[in-house]
């Protein structure tokens, strides 16, 4: 059989795409979660910063596998239906507003770059989702995990770097704990819709990386944080951990998503020809 | 309104490949790049194993999936059903690749040839246009039109028609407007029950199976 009707994993996008997926999201994650827990100052210019240099490293990773790098610009030509015109609009405006943001130290203008980068990893789901050829791309509910764990990374990121050099603000945590449990609730939705669609080799797969996604992304940070509201002497080592560990998560989850999970549709025939005597 | 579309009769098809083979000449597609291929599956299991010889390709779809992913406006439709590329704007993102659900296109980063360098065929036909960026099955594009400006009809008329139909030896692959209720493929799909590859993704494929008579014809 040359190439039969089961579906082999698709070779067109390897890891400098998923690295757009990766950086793209937690650094529009980090964005989000800097402009809305109300820093100020140089560590709302720092997480700026940070976070739309994440975004550039994901934009610049997919720039790498392109195969006419010079002709970048044409990715604006189809905002009417491309998601990833779309996302590179989004990317504009993060880096117009981000940049502007950290310039004036301004909060309204953080505020506006948090906005696009919502927008942004809204993209970024729908990009994958709109993918028709890769089950485990297509299934609806993956719009919702790409982007819960955007937030769910965005906001680790915040909070560890808050615990390296200060207790977190309690507003900042609660609002981890939420994006931790909706990136927990997005994937056990996304699991039960792949399940109907996905071949077996690209459900194992993503199982695998979404059992460590519900251990070590959900439970484990959960617990930290909870550890460390008792153990307020540890705190900052646990919620330093408890982010580590759900931007870590995220990250392999998105690799293994885009890099080992995504079989294509193979082909189907449902009817058999009818030759000769019936 | 003219609609082209194909018809491959899977009775037919002995999975000789020689549509392939034409293909690769007429468009002059590197190795490993098969616009037109031939799937050969088995279904089933033993004892109970049944043999298809399945031409695929692009499928010309009503809604093609890569044309609205694209996001330099590269691929487009034609009012006749047509899906192109344009190699001059197309980035290379892959992303239409990814969303076609029928590995329909390819990309090839640098230029290769069957045995190394260039055979004269080869080196006449090779277009570096077509490096890095996603390339398909165009329904022999270039031929239609050439063919509808010199008053010959595509399906019916060689000059007009994809070159896999032409080179086809048991008459599997069938090519004409299926809005034309008169044309060859019309005929085909009134007589015929036929199906379209993943109709349930919504894509519309402008490529149709035949697998069996009417059941009216069969019954009598």
């Amino acid at each position: 059989m040359s190439f039969g009707p089961k579906p082999w994993h698709q070779t067109n996008w390897d890891f400098r795409a998923a690295f757009n997926f990766i950086f793209g999201g937690a650094g529009a994650g980090l964005l989000i979660a800097a402009a809305f827990s109300g820093a100020a100052g140089n560590a709302l210019r720092a997480e700026m910063l940070l976070g739309m240099a994440l975004i550039g490293a994901g934009l610049i990773s997919v720039w790498f596998e392109i195969g006419r790098p010079l002709r970048a610009m044409n990715v604006g030509f189809n905002p009417f239906t491309s998601w990833m015109t779309r996302e590179s609009f989004a990317a504009g405006l993060v880096f117009a507003f981000g940049l502007a943001a950290a310039w004036l130290g301004s909060q309204p203008l953080a505020l506006a770059a948090a906005l696009a980068a919502v927008v942004f990893a809204y993209c970024q789901g729908r990009i994958l989702q709109a993918a028709k050829g890769i089950p485990a791309w297509r299934v609806p509910a993956l719009i919702w995990l790409i982007f819960t764990t955007a937030l769910a990374e965005g906001a680790g990121l915040v909070v560890a770097l808050a615990a390296l050099f200060d207790t977190p603000a309690r507003g900042a945590l609660g609002y981890f704990s939420l994006a931790l449990i909706a990136r927990a609730l997005a994937w056990s939705i996304y699991r039960g819709g792949a399940a109907k669609i996905v071949v077996r080799a690209a459900l194992t797969r993503l199982e695998r990386s979404g059992k460590i996604l519900i251990q070590f992304g959900a439970l484990a940070p959960l617990a930290l944080l909870l550890a460390a509201w008792f153990a307020p002497d540890a705190a900052r080592i646990l919620v330093l951990l408890a982010g580590i560990a759900a931007l870590a998560t995220g990250w392999q989850f998105k690799f293994v998503l885009i890099t080992r999970a995504a079989y294509n549709q193979g082909f189907a025939l449902p009817h058999l020809p009818v030759r000769g005597t019936r | 309104m003219t609609r082209w579309a194909m018809v491959a009769d899977l009775r037919r098809c002995v999975g000789c490949q020689t549509c392939t083979a034409s293909c690769r000449q007429t468009n002059a597609t590197p190795p490993e790049v098969q616009w037109r291929r031939v799937l050969d599956m088995e279904v089933g299991e033993y004892p109970a194993v049944k043999r298809a010889f399945v031409p695929v390709g692009c499928m010309h779809c009503d809604e093609p999936p890569c044309m609205h992913v694209c996001p330099s406006t590269a691929t487009k439709k034609r009012a006749d059903g047509i899906v192109t590329i344009d190699y001059d704007l197309c980035i290379g993102c892959s992303y239409c690749a990814v969303a076609c659900p029928y590995q329909a296109r390819y990309k090839t980063d640098r230029a290769t040839f069957a045995y190394g360098k260039p055979t004269a065929s080869e080196e006449q036909g090779f277009d570096p246009k077509r490096l890095a960026v996603a390339t398909k099955c165009t329904f022999c594009v270039d031929r239609i039109d050439a063919g509808l400006a010199k008053g010959l009809k595509p399906g019916i008329d060689p000059e007009a028609t994809p070159a896999c139909v032409n080179s086809c030896i048991t008459q599997t692959l069938s090519f004409g407007d299926i809005e034309d209720p008169h044309s060859n493929i019309s005929q085909l799909l009134a007589e015929n029950q036929t199906f379209r590859m993943h109709e349930e993704l919504g894509t519309g494929p402008g490529f149709y199976y035949i697998w069996d008579k009417k059941v009216e014809e069969t019954k009598t």
